[in-house]
């Protein structure tokens, strides 16, 4: 039988996007409630995910606001 | 037959008024106009997020504005290929995905296989045994800046650069970043299984340098 904190590590990224199913994600809870190590790696796992979410918050700059604007088709 | 009878027998045939196939050509002609203007006003609408994308996907900020700029342009003489109802988002990351591609990325070829870390915690137990013995995990995740993130993105070649940017940053399901991308759902999540890694272990070598 697989080590559970490696078969919990499989489960991992497929957990964090939410694509297990349901007795998937039962399977990983459980042994997330019960392990502290690799608790503590999931978490860091997500905090990751929104760190790199929030690296991509770059404003547009105002003035291409503009000049996509200016590019509209005018009506005749 | 005549141009004139002509134009009498369809006016008979569809029992209108002379003077009606030119109101409802008009009619139809406004119709189109307000779609028109309805489409680029909610393709505006979408600018922010569209160019946060374009930020890292392209190499630079003005690249990015290029890109951006060239998109709208093609989008708005091409409006008429949108399907209403559909997700224009993605309509319109799919023209600059296609764009980028076309300035000489070479996307389209099979990404270089690279040797990966075995498991997926390296990143974590490196910043982990780096600290002070906390393991709080957001102070751990804390050890890293928002410039180690794009910095580290921005090494992450571009096959898998392209789906984490779409995914995790465009926030895109699989499937939108596979119609986008124009590749199959499961090249999709294989790249991003892989380029999740690749850029946890760019983020590795940064914090290493860092000391």
């Amino acid at each position: 039988m697989m080590d559970p904190c490696a078969h919990c590590e499989e489960m991992m990224q497929p957990y964090l996007d939410r694509i297990l199913t349901e007795a998937e994600r039962h399977e990983a809870e459980a042994h997330l409630a019960e392990c502290d190590s690799c608790r503590r790696r999931y978490k860091f796992e997500e905090s990751l995910r929104v760190y790199v979410r929030r690296a991509g918050d770059t404003a547009m700059p105002p003035e291409l606001k503009q000049k996509l604007a200016a590019l509209r088709i005018p009506l005749n | 037959m005549s141009a004139g009878a002509t134009v009498a027998r369809v006016e008979a045939d569809t029992d209108q008024e002379p003077g009606a196939a030119e109101a409802e050509s008009g009619m139809r002609l406004a119709a189109e106009a307000r779609d028109r203007v309805h489409f680029e006003e909610d393709a505006l609408a979408l600018a922010d997020q569209v160019y946060r994308v374009a930020r890292h996907l392209a190499g630079s900020r003005e690249e990015a504005e290029d890109l951006v700029q060239e998109t709208y342009a093609r989008a708005f003489r091409s409006w008429r290929s949108f399907t209403p109802g559909t997700n224009l988002r993605a309509w319109l990351l799919r023209i600059l995905t296609n764009l980028n591609i076309d300035r000489g990325r070479r996307s389209q070829r099979a990404p270089q296989m690279q040797a990966l870390e075995a498991n997926d915690y390296f990143l974590y137990d490196r910043l982990a045994e780096s600290g002070d013995g906390v393991s709080d995990e957001d102070r751990v995740v804390e050890r890293l800046s928002q410039d180690d993130i794009v910095s580290a993105l921005s090494e992450v070649p571009h096959d898998f650069r392209d789906v984490i940017v779409l995914v995790d940053i465009g926030d895109f399901s699989y499937q939108d970043a596979a119609n986008i991308l124009d590749i199959p759902i499961g090249t999709v999540m294989s790249r991003l299984h892989r380029g999740r890694r690749i850029l946890k272990r760019e983020l590795a070598e940064s914090a290493a340098q860092e000391g």
